[in-house]
């Protein structure tokens, strides 16, 4: 299909009034979730239009059915006012929409030249199809428009990531774009990166290519938006115009939601869990209430996990207290838990446990103090999937369920069947392979296999991602049933619905640090997202408040 | 289970044919040399295999074959050692060459298909460096050593190899399939990043996985040695680490890693050992000995995926 150049704009009256993009009625679900409901868009030519959301609020989803990553369940897309089928990447970059990933997707060995035209290089020589030396011209005259001050031949791996963005940006242009999608493209720039990038972006504006930038950098937004559509839950949650556009409007928009009661905390109406466990590992636990004073589960003093940080991390999780770990997605909270269970090593910091000072180097040293994480990436991290229910229950343990280092199958099975039994999950029996079970059920693996560990700090990092509504509120059973032991739970969670209504206390990460914390009588998902955006608690954000992202 | 019933089936059929084929081959001759071969290199599948099952794997161990039968016969000959005490050495050589392999995987994080095919070659230059690229010949000495670790038919009548394989088997089973270690490496083969996780010293046990490999070349050397009663430090052990990846992949170990059986090696081996001796009596050239092997080994992959592709689609429905 032929793409009108660049410049021109056909300036009937028609054509001028017609957005660029349109998304109409769009509509997509993916298993268990309804990503997308109903949502409108549009984009007109040399514009700038910011889409923000809270996580899993859809913004990447209906990025990637404009980008035609995806295509949606209902609705349409349309182009310069027509329906478009967009069902390829393909498809939509013939229609002049390309989309950057928030991953770069460039060939790191290839120059710059190279990946401009990756798959379209000039060829001459008939069916010998050598490679054109004039590529590389035709691509240092792209590199210069949109700033990107290194030659064609340069190794695109040698370049940082800012200037691997604008390699991205050059590609698009090359491909006669006149839409482009930004996904979060300053999540790994420096500041000054980012204001080339913004420079970038405003001679593209002039030209008449139309942006759809997608962040959760609130400051950013307002610097370089003309239009901000917000999306929630998947919906459409409002829009404002350039000169309504504030730290407060933007967050009004994000949040809203009505609590669920479906979090229970301090009900634990029988002792579901099989505590006292760890046979043979001597005391057990003691009975411990939340209002008995005594030193914290966890003391996080001076912590460093990056050496970029600026300010060092300072909290501390109660014993029978769950705190919550809020933040957007990047703000460091993995880093933070990797770090307390010895996956990382921390720049400078202690960490104590019960009063006791540990020497993290290592998972074991975290795991023998008690201190336990169950990851973020289930599958990845978490299980062994080809492997038995039973064989990932016990792996933490075996040397319990051993006599002279030989496993003893008899409680191993025990073991495994005890706590398939206390945390219901729903297998044929221990010897199925953990892979074929359902997301909520492999967590209450993960789980069980902690639970014979004796947990005193238990570090869960997205609890319920991936778990349906069932699973979920038996999850929450669980971390309300460890608290009455006295165990102290750090929650990481995107889902600020459950970060409210579990915690005890909420801290809220921003940029690799704390941004803040927030006391129950505090709590609001206004205040966890100013927090979170860079912003202070406050429902009005001081003028300073937004520091760079 | 049904992957080492299917192994197990074509084995006795390739042994049935053999015998049906040939009356020679049923002979007691036949059947010491089999045993022998099996034993012997079953001890380098069996190293190889717990490697591959904590998803490893080592080029390097024809060559550590080489360098260790060399290091053995000259602490015989040429310095007239107490042959226990020349023994001791050698496996420790092989232990250490394993450790070597093992941190520059771990630690250093180079990848083990290239720290080993580099291994290949500096352990085989070592040997003929070592030796003056001479053959080390035991002659007629150190008659009590070579009749313990190769007397043809002791043992109720098993060769000696396949004597020390079996005793192997039996404790590489306990060890594998028993132990919290066993479990260990099939936990980091299957997910390392999960096994580190749940809390198990990675570095350490896929070191020790190494050490065991090169460790069981020695002395795979060691009774080589005695067999042969000489090593030529440029051709000793070559080619051997194929045979022994052969056998264990054969039997059932995934490269992938997570996956294997000490019975699975076994069979493996022994189908690798029984198909030249097979196929050359039923008249197939013995120049086609290797290609016959690389035929079995491809249907043996082949079947496995495909068996791999059912069960998973079988699981998604």
């Amino acid at each position: 299909m032929s793409v009108p150049p660049l410049s021109a704009s056909p300036q009937s009256s028609a054509g001028a009034t017609a957005p660029i993009v349109e998304a109409r009625g769009v509509s997509k679900a993916f298993p268990g979730i309804q990503a997308l409901s109903n949502v409108n868009l549009t984009l007109a030519r040399g514009e700038v239009l910011c889409v923000v959301g809270e996580n899993g609020a859809g913004k990447s989803t209906l990025m990637k059915i404009v980008g035609g990553v995806q295509t949606p369940d209902a609705g349409e897309i349309l182009i310069d006012g027509r329906a478009a089928k967009l069902n390829s990447v393909h498809d939509a970059q013939a229609a002049g929409v390309t989309l950057i990933h928030q991953e770069l997707n460039l060939a790191p060995g290839l120059d710059v030249a190279g990946n401009i035209f990756l798959g379209r290089e000039p060829r001459w020589g008939g069916p010998l199809r050598l490679l054109d030396r004039r590529m590389y011209a035709q691509a240092e005259a792209i590199t210069r428009r949109v700033g990107l001050a290194a030659s064609g031949k340069t190794p695109v791996a040698s370049l940082s990531i800012g200037q691997q963005q604008l390699v991205e940006i050059a590609r698009s242009l090359s491909l006669q774009s006149r839409v482009i999608i930004m996904d979060e493209p300053t999540s790994s720039l420096s500041q000054r990166e980012t204001e080339r990038l913004f420079e970038a972006i405003r001679d593209l504006k002039s030209s008449g290519v139309g942006i759809l930038y997608i962040s959760h950098r609130l400051p950013e937004v307002q610097q370089i938006a003309d239009r901000v559509t917000v999306l929630r839950d998947g919906r459409n949650a409002g829009e404002l115009r350039r000169d309504e556009i504030s730290h407060q409007s933007l967050v009004r928009l994000m949040i809203g939601r009505e609590l669920k009661q479906f979090f229970v905390r301090g009900a634990a109406a029988k002792s579901i869990l099989p505590l006292p466990l760890g046979e043979g590992r001597g005391a057990g636990y003691e009975a411990q209430t939340r209002s008995q004073s005594q030193t914290p589960a966890l003391e996080v003093t001076d912590l460093r996990v990056t050496a970029r940080q600026r300010r060092p991390i300072h909290f501390q999780v109660g014993r029978g207290e769950i705190v919550g770990l809020a933040g957007l997605v990047g703000a460091g909270r993995t880093e933070l838990a990797e770090t307390l269970f010895g996956i990382r090593r921390a720049v400078a910091g202690e960490i104590r446990v019960e009063g006791r000072a540990l020497r993290i180097r290592r998972p074991q040293d975290a795991i023998q103090a008690g201190l336990l994480l169950a990851p973020e990436d289930r599958r990845l991290q978490g299980l062994l999937l080809d492997q038995s229910v039973r064989r990932n229950i016990s792996l933490p343990s075996l040397l319990n369920l051993s006599w002279l280092r030989l496993v003893l199958r008899r409680r191993e099975i025990e073991l495994a069947e005890r706590m398939c039994r206390e945390l219901s999950v729903r297998t044929v029996g221990v010897d199925k392979r953990v892979g074929l079970l359902s997301g909520g059920n492999q967590q209450k693996v993960v789980l069980g296999r902690w639970l014979a560990r004796q947990p005193r700090l238990f570090v869960l990092d997205e609890p319920t991602r991936g778990v349906d509504v069932g699973a979920k509120s038996e999850i929450y059973a669980i971390m309300d049933e460890l608290t009455t032991h006295g165990v102290g739970v750090l929650m990481i969670s995107s889902d600020l619905e459950e970060v409210l209504g579990m915690s005890d206390r909420v801290l809220v990460m921003h940029d690799g640090e704390l941004a803040g914390e927030l006391q129950r009588n505090e709590f609001s998902e206004q205040a966890v997202m100013n927090l979170a955006t860079g912003g202070s608690p406050s429902t009005s954000p001081s003028p300073t408040g937004g520091g760079p992202g | 289970m049904k992957k080492l019933l299917g192994l197990a089936l074509f084995l006795l059929v390739i042994y049935a044919l053999l015998l049906v084929a040939n009356p020679g081959a049923r002979s007691a001759q036949n059947h010491q040399n089999l045993g022998q071969r099996i034993g012997l290199h079953g001890i380098n599948s069996l190293g190889v295999g717990i490697l591959i099952i904590s998803g490893g794997i080592d080029l390097s161990i024809g060559a550590t074959v080489g360098l260790c039968a060399t290091v053995m016969a000259m602490l015989l000959v040429d310095a007239h050692m107490n042959p226990v005490v020349a023994m001791l050495i050698t496996l420790a050589l092989g232990a250490g060459i394993g450790l070597l392999n093992g941190l520059l995987v771990t630690r250093l994080k180079v990848q083990a298909f290239v720290v080993t095919l580099c291994g290949l070659f500096i352990y085989r230059g070592a040997a003929r460096w070592l030796a003056g690229d001479q053959v080390k010949g035991l002659g007629n000495d150190f008659a009590t050593f070579k009749l313990v670790l190769f007397h043809n038919q002791d043992v109720l009548g098993l060769p000696m190899s396949l004597v020390i394989f079996l005793v192997l088997c039996g404790l590489a089973t306990v060890f594998l399939h028993m132990s919290v270690y066993g479990r260990y490496l099939f936990a980091i083969g299957s997910n390392e990043q999960a096994a580190k996780y749940a809390g198990i010293a990675v570095d350490r046990y896929r070191t020790l996985a190494y050490v065991l490999c090169s460790t069981l070349a020695a002395l795979f050397s060691i009774i080589y040695l005695a067999e042969n009663n000489s090593v030529q430090p440029s051709e000793t052990g070559s080619f051997f680490e194929l045979y022994a990846i052969a056998g264990a992949v054969l039997g059932g170990c995934s490269l992938r890693g997570g996956e294997g059986s000490v019975l699975g090696i076994m069979i493996g081996t022994a189908i690798i050992w029984i198909l030249p001796n097979f196929t050359k009596m039923w008249g197939v050239p013995s120049a086609l000995e290797y290609t016959v092997i690389g035929v079995a080994l491809l249907i043996g992959a082949l079947l496995d995926e495909i068996l791999r592709r059912r069960s998973l689609a079988a699981a998604s429905t």
